[in-house]
């Protein structure tokens, strides 16, 4: 056992990084993947694990054995360690191998990246605005006028193009289970892709400080069947009550939000959940934000024109123990007329 | 149980003499208007430390704020104060001035001279970073900055930002700029022109070699930031539109102005410290670092590399794919320098005689914190996998094991080894280690689990999560850890405070060092030496030693008896 401290060493070492390895590989690091770009991406980073985990433990397990094995014992005080000055060979070796690991790492990685970014024929192009604090979406119809929403539905299967605008400073536009991130910069239209492969809702997130609301600039994406994709944009199209733009009618999988007669009540719970819940409790709609008061008790008592009136211009009055300009002032413009009138009815509705 | 007495071995000793300088003045003038490179050196590191403490007590605010989902302790305006502080104390207040510091007491020390080229413009340097200090802090008295250390444009503009703390942080990094270049300039030229007899560029100490480049790489980068940020001044209060893309200006432009000069900043933070550690290791190892020109060559190299990979701190702005694999390669190369250093310094402990005594401790459990953040660093170079990982807790996490856990580690490292040096006292060791073990622990409990809770999509600079994402353990793990790394850095500062007075005696060279700072006394008297001894080797100490024991006859083996003296 004296006799091979080295062996010992790499013994030791060697079951080291096998553990870490499986335990690296085992655990789910990332959010579930609902796009196609998700797994080159993961295997990738799997990858990166399976060659750094023996790097590290290559040099802990060296550093703690040299410190443990050469520490100074009683009575050598006065022993220095032998005079070695170098090794020009050894030099080479750990300049030339880490290199060689390195650059082929390297294009590995831009080969992954070619290929995430190539481009497709039948893709649907969305543009996504981020504004201080909430994110819009433009779906541009051939021969149409586009659709303006704040809820992102897509359609599973079909590639996306994403074109990124900012209306005011940066934001950043990341769906975490799609993997892809990028700057929304104001003045340029950002471009990134993905092809959602699951059926679901994902969470939309700001990745880019972007003033007092950046924590709660959260919005989600919805992936359906194409054939429910179609029965949405066509609920868009068709005009509701004479509105040129339904919003979010974010109703269940496939059935419909339920077009002109849409009872108001509903219609403004749909556009809560999707527009204020990152921000507000409200226990009737089941959201949990904590960024604004809790609607739940804030609103007793408040009549119809005081509601309306905290949603388009919030900053007119402004809640104690609050900020302003937290709450975004223009849900004037991003939301319909009637979405608005279903919003003060349903907060009246639920708050008395 | 191996630890050995060094207060007690008997050490061949040559003394310099003190010069007695009459004392005419109260003593705080004289240490206002001082020029002494060690009166400067040791203000520097005490007032740079302070704002340590002052930005750790805002870490643990924020700690506070994110222990539970949904928090309102804090407000988003007072989370956004504090981590703009927080950071921008780190950077400019504490890393960059403390190197300058320790460099500053130890530059003319270690390379023989008797202070600085320029002592005056060093006073000027120590001065203007504690102005500097002052102005930033002052605006918490109004209304403190709020857009982050790199400050993006749109959003530290006028119109998004108009609280007068941002232009505070546009003034603290105006002074703080000239004290660093002045201070560079001055280093540079005592390292020219101010070596000993024999010290030649292959005898040159190797933490004054990283302070060498530490130089090069501050009069390279700050010109730039200055330019940028009086950019951002002028489009503040003086109506050009330079970031401003309303009319014709592009924020980009103001991400690639910061970030040429923020990540030669890094190498900036972090390359003394590899000097200190490439210092300390041979001393603690009883052996000549390995490979000295490889481990002096690759400063240089790191450096050249760090002007070239600016980008990668823009992976999600659109950029094209030929560029982006240019910034991915050159990121990725900066590693093998960096893998270099540290295979060199491994194989320096390897079949050393190591004394464990707490600069070794905090020099090993640098090292290995250190790869961590190396490893992840690749991982955000790699731009597919960047694109999940930047902006996130992952990269708050990288960042922390590179400067807590790189730079900080090596700085108590350098404390430690040098406190006895600057104050003629020696630690307590026993209370030196329970205070790296406890900061050991403490760190890695905070920083290692924002990994994953980077992975699992928290964003940075939130000042709330959803209670519904996943993250509500990792954060907690992460607070509570906080408190224990806040508690072990307390450790040392109690420690220090108390050394100082009642510490065992320390003698020239309690640890048998290597380098001329050890050959005077400590403290060491206003003109160092009385006499500078010719270099003959990149270890003029042990030179000394031997010579020393030659001609008083004291031989290794007859000194069995450990006096005491101290
Ligand atoms: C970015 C976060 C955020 C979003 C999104 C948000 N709010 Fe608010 N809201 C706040 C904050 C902060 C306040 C308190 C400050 C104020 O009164 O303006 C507030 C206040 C209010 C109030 C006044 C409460 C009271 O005490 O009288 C109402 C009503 C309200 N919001 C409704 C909404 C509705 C409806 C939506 C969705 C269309 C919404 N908010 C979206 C942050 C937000
Ligand atoms: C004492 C232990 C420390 C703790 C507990 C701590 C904690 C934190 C926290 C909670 C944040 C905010 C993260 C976010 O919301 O995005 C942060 C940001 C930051 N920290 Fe630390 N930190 C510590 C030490 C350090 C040190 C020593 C440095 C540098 C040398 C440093 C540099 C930074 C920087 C640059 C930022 C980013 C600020 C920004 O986003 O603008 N920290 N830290
Ligand atoms: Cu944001
Ligand atoms: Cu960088």
């Amino acid at each position: 056992m004296r006799r091979h401290p080295v062996a010992q060493m790499v013994i030791v070492g060697a079951i080291a990084s096998a553990i870490g390895i499986v335990i690296a590989l085992v655990i789910d690091w990332f959010p579930a993947d609902a796009a196609e770009q998700a797994g080159p991406i993961d295997t990738l980073y799997d990858v990166l694990m399976i060659v750094s985990v023996p790097v590290f433990v290559l040099v802990t397990t060296v550093t703690l054995f040299a410190v443990w094995r050469f520490r100074m014992r009683p009575g050598q005080e006065n022993e220095d360690g032998p005079p070695i000055h170098g090794n020009t060979r050894l030099e080479v070796i750990w300049t030339a191998v880490p290199a060689i690991l390195l650059v082929s790492l390297c294009s590995y990685a831009y080969a992954v990246l070619v290929d995430i970014e190539e481009k497709h024929d039948d893709q649907l192009v969305v543009h996504v605005t981020g504004q201080q604090f909430a994110w819009r979406y433009r779906y541009p119809q051939p021969g149409g006028r586009a659709i303006e929403t704040t809820a992102l539905v897509l359609p599973k299967d079909r590639p996306v193009l994403f074109k990124v605008h900012a209306e005011d400073v940066i934001h950043d536009f990341w769906v975490p289970a799609f993997r892809v991130k990028i700057d929304a910069v104001p003045g340029i239209t950002t471009e990134v892709r993905a092809t959602p492969t699951k059926l679901g809702r994902y969470p939309v997130v700001c990745a880019e400080l972007c003033g007092l609301g950046h924590a709660v600039m959260r919005s989600s994406v919805r992936v359906v069947t194409p054939a429910a994709y179609d029965r949405w944009l066509q609920e868009q199209t068709a005009p509701a009550g004479g509105e040129a733009t339904g919003g979010a009618t974010a109703g269940g999988e496939g059935e419909a939000g339920g077009g002109g007669g849409a009872d108001l009540a509903a219609l403004g719970r749909e556009t809560f959940v999707s527009n204020c819940g990152s921000c507000h409790t409200l226990a009737d709609a089941g959201t949990s934000g904590a960024a604004g008061p809790d609607l739940t008790t804030a609103l007793r008592g408040q009549d119809e024109a005081t509601l309306r009136e905290d949603i388009v211009a919030p900053d007119a009055r402004i809640t104690e123990g609050y900020q302003a300009g937290v709450m975004p002032d223009n849900f004037a413009e991003t939301l319909s007329a009637e979405q608005i009138d279903g919003l003060v009815a349903y907060l009246a509705s639920v708050s008395r | 149980m191996a630890t050995t007495d060094f207060a007690t071995r008997p050490v061949p000793q040559v003394l310099a003499h003190e010069v007695h300088a009459e004392r005419t003045r109260a003593r705080w003038i004289d240490w206002l208007t001082t020029t002494d490179h060690k009166k400067i050196g040791i203000m520097y590191i005490v007032s740079s430390f302070a704002f340590f403490l002052i930005g750790g007590i805002e870490a643990l605010l924020m700690r506070v704020q994110l222990a539970v989902p949904n928090n309102n302790f804090l407000t988003p305006e007072h989370f956004n104060e504090l981590f703009t502080l927080h950071g921008t104390t780190m950077i400019f207040l504490f890393v960059v001035p403390i190197m300058a510091g320790f460099a500053n007491y130890f530059l003319p020390l270690m390379i023989g001279a008797r202070d600085m080229a320029f002592p005056r413009l060093n006073a000027l340097s120590l001065w203007l970073l504690l102005f500097g200090g002052i102005v930033f802090y002052a605006s918490l008295l109004w209304q403190p900055p709020e857009a982050g250390w790199f400050s993006y444009t749109p959003l530290s503009n006028e119109m998004y930002t108009p609280s007068g703390g941002q232009d505070a942080w546009i003034f603290l990094i105006h002074i703080t700029g000239i004290s660093s270049l002045v201070g560079a300039v001055n280093f540079y030229a005592t390292i020219v022109n101010m070596r000993a007899p024999g010290m030649g560029w292959g005898r040159l100490p190797l933490f004054v070699w990283t302070i060498l480049i530490y130089a090069l790489l501050l009069i390279l980068a700050l010109p730039v930031i200055a330019g940028a940020v009086t950019m951002l001044l002028t489009d503040r209060h003086f109506g050009t539109h330079f970031f401003d893309p309303t009319e014709g200006g592009s924020p980009v432009l103001w991400q690639h102005l910061f970030w040429f000069f923020g990540h030669p900043e890094v190498y900036i933070m972090i390359l003394p410290g590899f000097g200190i550690v490439s210092e300390v290791l041979p001393v603690f190892a009883r052996k000549p670092i390995f490979g000295y020109k490889a481990v002096a060559a690759s400063t240089a190299v790191i450096a050249f590399l760090a002007a070239l990979v600016w980008a990668h701190h823009m992976f999600s702005v659109p950029v094209p794919t030929v560029v982006l694999g240019f910034f991915m390669l050159s990121s990725f190369l900066i590693a093998v320098p960096t893998g270099v250093k540290i295979f060199n310094w491994i194989a320096t402990l390897w079949r050393g005689s190591i004394v464990t005594a707490s600069p070794l401790y905090f020099a090993a459990g640098f090292i290995a914190i250190f790869v961590i953040g190396g490893i992840t660093g690749i991982f955000l170079a790699v731009f597919p996998v960047d694109w999940q990982l930047t902006d996130t807790y992952f990269v708050v996490a990288h960042f922390h094991y590179v400067l807590m856990g790189g730079a900080v580690f090596t700085i108590f490292c350098g404390l430690y080894y040098w406190y006895p040096k600057m104050t003629g006292r020696l630690c307590s060791e026993p209370l030196a280690k329970a205070s790296f073990w406890v900061m050991f622990v403490g760190f890695n409990m905070t920083f290692l689990v924002q990994h994953a809770a980077g992975l699992s999509g928290m964003p940075r600079r939130v000042y709330q999560y959803p209670a519904d994402a996943g993250l509500t353990l990792y954060n907690q793990i992460s607070t509570v850890g906080s408190f224990v790394l806040g508690v072990g850095i307390l450790m040392s500062v109690w420690n220090f405070v108390r050394s100082w007075k009642t510490g065992a005696v320390a003698g020239p060279d309690p640890w048998k060092g290597n380098t001329l700072e050890w050959f005077t006394q400590s403290p060491p008297p206003v003109n160092n030496f009385d006499e500078i001894p010719r270099v003959r080797s990149v270890e003029p100490m042990k030179d000394i030693r031997r010579q020393v024991e030659r001609q008083s006859g004291i031989e290794h083996d007859q000194v069995t008896q450990p006096s005491t003296t101290a």
